[in-house]
């Protein structure tokens, strides 16, 4: 008699562990998809500077077509990958900083441009989102690696593969604060 | 750091329900003493109790606001501090950039209230914002954003709008029992054992009187050490950079000037006692914030990546405390590159906040436009700033003697 309790016992707190482990891999999972969101408004906005940006500059820069046209590309790009795989947005996104930074670098030869307010309205603007995506994208990684720490770990990593909870691609951005810091990988 | 969030909630029903017993007790020892129905008493207190719990949930924030005289301000009053303070929020992953507000103090301080992350309100004072540069603003608002996100600010801000009304009702007993009552007391008196039983609560609801305002700040006190600890530690993971926000408590500490518009019930809001008192031993005692110095040396022990575990190891090393501050789901994420989250392009800003001269300035205009001078950019590069209600249509320049039009509200 005893010893059918204990059993019972045993299998309900199996029964209560087993929920609580998936409550929590169900709040990771929808830590990481609102931190994603939190990513996608920032990038987005970035993408609707850029028309704007493109229109104020084409005026003073009628010698670096090329210049403004492969932001324009990038941008193109960038927005029609929104939507898919985090890697190929990132790739995405990497691009477009990198057409953007070349913009700016060549827009120091225009004096005309750089008095002009709209031009250095719209590129406080792009500095600050691009900022704002930075930070976002701390939030989201923070976010992926504790979801996946929890998928990957005994016991919670038995209850992720009964119920199909796959792992998080973190949003990887190559920019020049990233290169100065030393980076650590988990991977290999 | 889940736990925090649901004990905070417990603790501001807990903090509710003692409040309910603790005005239930004087509204009966009271009611009894003075007006011979202990029932009266008990009924007005506790109506006089939910309506403060009340009114402290809904609108204790404009309360704290207001008294603390504090401004609400726009993106363009002060872009800088705008900025920095949806970058915390993003770090800290809430669904809403805060109100910000500023204070016209020189003392340097801020504080965050409200009643949840969705109507969170963050106010600094024109002080901090002339000495602190960047990377130290965005530790002082990593620190109120800490606050925000661990839901310290409902709880704060309750018990802050509730201990500033025991405080003043016990004030009002304790006169009302100084001259009044006491005549019609003694005429009413029954049966000696009456008499007894009546003197007996006339004592209880003296000593309640005098001691309601101790409980209520000892129920006050009693964690917000720990919540100024966990802030620091989410300020150092949002901004990955606590030296920043050690700067900025050294420069804070630095500060002899009191802040004027704090008083007791407002003081464990800020991010540093706002009082500054000379007796340290009882400052000690009843102190909501623990040492600035202490707080320092936590922050620049931390080591590693920028984690709540570095921190709650670096807490444990500079105290000496086997236990740390930060509680077990904190310590479970070991996650966090230690990258500070700063790109090339908040140079323009770190530059434009590490000038001292450009941040009094950016200040004093953002405090102009508060009191609705209007700004004219001159071509010649002087800006205007035009009083409200200016009695003329046209300001010229002093500097080049152009004649600017302001009837259209440009």
């Amino acid at each position: 008699m005893i010893i059918g309790w204990i059993i019972l016992g045993i299998v309900v707190l199996f029964i209560v562990m087993m929920v609580a482990m998936y409550n929590n891999l169900v709040r990771l999972r929808n830590q990481v998809k609102n931190a994603w969101a939190q990513i996608d408004v920032q990038l987005k906005r970035r993408h609707d500077l850029i028309p704007n940006l493109v229109e104020t500059v084409k005026g003073y820069m009628q010698h670096e077509r090329q210049t403004l046209e492969s932001v324009t590309q990038a941008r193109q790009q960038a927005v029609n990958l929104s939507g898919g795989s985090v890697a190929d947005q990132a790739k995405a996104e990497n691009a477009l900083s990198q057409t953007l930074r070349s913009l700016f670098a060549v827009a120091e030869n225009y004096p005309n441009l750089k008095a002009n307010e709209n031009f250095l309205a719209l590129q406080e603007q792009l500095a600050s989102t691009e900022n704002k995506i930075s930070f976002a994208r701390q939030f989201y990684n923070d976010a992926v690696m504790s979801f996946n720490n929890k998928i990957q770990m005994f016991p919670s990593n038995m209850m992720a593969s009964m119920f199909n909870f796959t792992m998080a691609e973190s949003f990887e951005l190559e920019d020049q604060a990233e290169r100065e810091a030393p980076k650590v990988s988990f991977s290999g | 750091m889940f736990e925090l969030i649901r004990a905070n909630r417990r603790r501001a029903i807990i903090l509710m329900a003692a409040m309910l017993v603790l005005f239930a007790g004087v509204g009966y020892a009271l009611g009894y003493a003075f007006m011979h129905s202990a029932e009266a008493g008990l009924v007005i207190a506790v109506a006089l109790a939910a309506f403060l719990a009340f009114l402290s949930w809904s609108s204790g924030d404009a309360l704290i606001l207001n008294s603390s005289q504090a401004h609400r301000i726009e993106h363009d009053d002060h872009p800088v501090l705008f900025n920095v303070v949806e970058e915390m929020r993003i770090a800290a992953g809430l669904p809403k950039t805060p109100e910000v507000y500023i204070i016209d103090a020189d003392a340097p301080n801020a504080f965050a209230t409200g009643r949840d992350p969705e109507h969170a309100k963050i106010a600094v004072t024109a002080g901090l914002l002339e000495r602190l540069d960047r990377d130290e603003l965005q530790g002082v608002i990593g620190h109120e954003m800490g606050h925000v996100a661990n839901r310290d600010i409902l709880y704060m801000m309750m018990a802050t709008v509730l201990l500033g009304a025991i405080v003043i009702l016990a004030d009002v007993g304790f006169y009302a029992m100084l001259f009044g009552g006491g005549g019609r007391r003694r005429t009413s008196a029954g049966g000696g054992g009456g008499g007894q039983a009546q003197a007996i609560m006339m004592l209880v609801a003296i000593a309640l009187v005098i001691l309601a305002p101790l409980f209520a700040r000892l129920l006050y006190f009693a964690l917000s050490r720990r919540r100024e600890y966990l802030a620091d530690a989410c300020s150092a993971r949002y901004t990955r950079y606590p030296e920043g926000l050690a700067r900025a408590l050294e420069k804070i500490a630095g500060n002899p000037s009191p802040l004027r518009v704090a008083n007791r019930a407002t003081a464990a809001l800020y991010i540093a006692n706002p009082l500054k008192t000379g007796n340290r031993g009882l400052a000690d005692l009843t102190s909501t914030h623990p040492p600035i110095s202490e707080r320092i040396r936590i922050l620049r022990s931390m080591a590693g990546d920028m984690n709540y575990a570095a921190y709650d190891e670096a807490f444990r090393q500079v105290t000496g405390r086997a236990v740390g501050v930060v509680p077990f789901s904190g310590l479970q994420d070991k996650s966090t590159p230690a990258a500070p989250a700063r790109s090339a392009a908040t140079d323009a800003e770190r530059a434009r906040m590490g000038d001292r001269r450009q941040r009094v300035r950016d200040t004093g205009n953002a405090l102009w436009r508060k009191q609705g001078y209007r700004f004219i950019n001159c071509p010649c590069g002087t800006t205007l700033k035009v009083p409200p209600r200016f009695p003329k249509d046209v300001v010229t320049c002093p500097n080049c003697g152009r004649d600017h039009d302001i009837r259209d509200g440009r």
